[in-house]
């Protein structure tokens, strides 16, 4: 049973492999009851494979995970029972109406009767849809759709809210309205919720951020501690011959400077003292120059050594995550 | 699994059935195309080769009129299969991928899809037989029901076939060529369009072999029950009947087993 009643989700040691391929490298870590938590992570990272392991979709190579203290692969009823899930890619049936998406999944569930009536017209209200119930999802916008696809998640009730990949197609806007739902949604119903994301600005508005490089966990804690791991602050350069100026820069200061994006960025204390002799030192030749205090981008770069969005992983995942 | 819940079984099996009968409801066209294929087809075929049909058994049928329970068994057999062909529909779109994430025995899946397919099929086999008095087919009230039940079985196998087919394929393409391969032989030598006696022999053994003749004749003897030379040939009623039982109920087995399999 749970070794902390305090952890809905308790996941040990777990590895997969797809043939020669580690996907996940014997990951451990807890999610407490009531929290928001990002995976955070490049695609190709474990992510996805995670996700499939935490939804019974996927029976790990070792290890193990526990919802509620079910076991993933022994006692799938179980924890399919208390998780709603939110796919990546749409659900739903476009070809029929709003409550009868919810009505299908209702009954997926073995819900039945007035009870099922009565958590359909709250799932509906909860995300502004009572009006919208009769309209076919093929009629709906990619925003409203989502909203959708979450009240059909949760339907039947669940403790724990399991989302792959949730902003895939919103716009920012629609983005901090999914997270706005999400906060509620723990404040009112005290769902926890778990979501995978490749976004900084949506793991940033997490209680917790757990970063996933090449299937193994690199770190988690909270975003403002895990900003604060980078000892002072982040210059930023922007120029027009950033490897240039990256290597001078290291060699001429002793730094390690490395560019996401086109942009140079610099980890340093005092970082405001370090502006003048960067200006002095490559004149004309820089655009701009910020300093600020590290974000998730950082981070990312300082735990794994590279930027989020690698091209090489998207290539990685492509090749051997299905 | 001992000390995980009970699953559902019941409801989400009602949810599947009722959603494929709203999902046809809502597109005409396919109400109108699985239909207007069979009918034209039996119309053709049965005025067109008439002339050159001999029953092979003590009957004065025509050929329309012996045509008229293979089309019914066509009519099962197209609707059955089309309709599950939405299974890799439900896959591609991600429909599917939150059925199987849901606490639903496998068993309630494969059965529920099954039994909205059959119910499709059986509603426009029924339409067909609207056509019956054209094809000079004797209509009274006890073979028909009979031959309602019959269908409803060979209904079920059918779509539990189809939905063996389509369950582990990724593009509908695939489920063409097994079409091709399979099901149009499976139609052609089922004594639908003409029987058994006059086959050779091991064209007649291939026939003996394949579920779908006794479906054609099970709905063939329960339409002319009593009367002398109707199944010209073919295998008796109570055989027919019992092997579309056997194949129904293997069907739902094995759609299970196929549904259960994880990917």
């Amino acid at each position: 049973m749970a070794t902390d009643t305090n952890l809905i989700i308790e996941v040990e040691s777990l590895t997969h492999r797809y043939g020669d391929r580690t996907a996940l490298d014997s990951v451990s870590f807890g999610v407490t009851r009531g929290s928001i938590v990002a995976l955070l992570g490049p695609n190709g990272g474990g992510k996805t494979t995670l996700f499939k392991i935490l939804t019974t979709l996927l029976t790990p190579t070792s290890g193990t995970a526990k919802i509620g203290g079910s076991d993933v692969s022994a006692q799938q009823a179980d924890v399919r029972r208390r998780i709603g899930i939110v796919f990546q890619h749409p659900s739903l049936d476009a070809q029929l109406s709003v409550a009868e998406n919810l009505t299908c999944q209702g009954q997926l569930y073995g819900l039945r009767g007035s009870y099922l009536r009565e958590r359909i017209a709250k799932s509906l209200d909860r995300f502004g849809l009572t009006d919208r119930a009769r309209d076919r999802v093929s009629t709906l916008s990619g925003g409203l759709q989502r909203r959708v696809e979450l009240a059909k998640s949760l339907v039947h009730g669940p403790e724990v809210l399991i989302l792959d990949e949730p902003s895939t197609g919103l716009d920012p806007g629609a983005r901090a309205v999914l997270m706005d739902q999400l906060i509620e949604l723990r404040e009112r119903d005290s769902v926890t919720s778990l979501l995978t994301t490749h976004l900084m600005d949506e793991a940033n508005r997490c209680d917790k951020v757990a970063v996933l490089d090449h299937g193994r966990l690199v770190a988690q804690d909270d975003p403002a501690s895990l900003k604060s791991r980078i000892g002072g602050d982040v210059v930023t350069i922007h120029t027009t011959a950033a490897v240039e100026l990256s290597r001078r820069a290291e060699e001429k200061f002793g730094v390690t400077a490395s560019i996401i994006d086109g942009v140079v960025h610099i980890e340093r204390e005092k970082g405001h003292e370090f502006v003048p002799d960067l200006i002095e030192a490559f004149p004309g030749e820089i655009d701009s120059v910020t300093v600020g205090r590290p974000t998730l981008d950082d981070v990312f770069l300082h735990l794994t050594g590279h930027a989020i969005s690698d091209e090489s992983d998207d290539l990685a995942e492509k090749g051997g995550s299905r | 699994m001992s000390t995980a819940p009970a699953q559902s079984w019941v409801m989400p099996a009602v949810a599947l059935w009722r959603r494929e009968v709203q999902r046809f409801l809502r597109q005409r066209s396919r109400v109108v195309g699985a239909l207007a294929t069979p009918i034209v087809f039996w119309v053709f075929l049965g005025s067109g080769f008439g002339s050159s049909f001999k029953g092979g058994g003590a009957t004065d049928m025509n050929y329309l009129e012996y045509t008229f329970p293979g089309t019914i068994a066509m009519i099962l057999l197209f609707t059955a299969i089309f309709s599950t062909i939405s299974i890799i529909e439900d896959r591609r779109e991600g429909f599917l991928q939150a059925v199987v994430a849901a606490p639903v025995h496998r068993s309630a899946i494969a059965f529920g899809k099954i039994a909205g397919s059959a119910t499709l099929a059986i509603f426009q086999a029924m339409l067909f037989l609207a056509l019956a008095p054209f094809a000079g087919v004797p209509l009274s009230i006890l073979p028909l029901l009979a031959m309602v039940g019959v269908s409803i079985i060979v209904g079920i196998g059918l779509s539990g076939l189809g939905v063996l087919i389509a369950w582990p394929m990724d593009s509908t393409q695939g489920f063409h060529a097994i079409m091709n391969l399979v099901l149009f032989p499976m139609l052609l030598l089922s004594g639908a369009f003409f029987p058994a006696s006059g086959a050779s022999t091991w064209l007649g053994w291939v026939m003996a072999l394949n579920p779908l003749t006794y479906g054609v004749s099970a709905i063939r003897g329960t339409l002319y029950y009593g009367q002398e030379g109707a199944l010209v040939g073919g295998p008796s009623l109570t055989a027919s009947i019992l092997v579309s039982i056997v194949f129904a109920f293997a069907m739902i087995v094995a759609a299970t087993i196929v549904v259960g399999r994880k990917k």
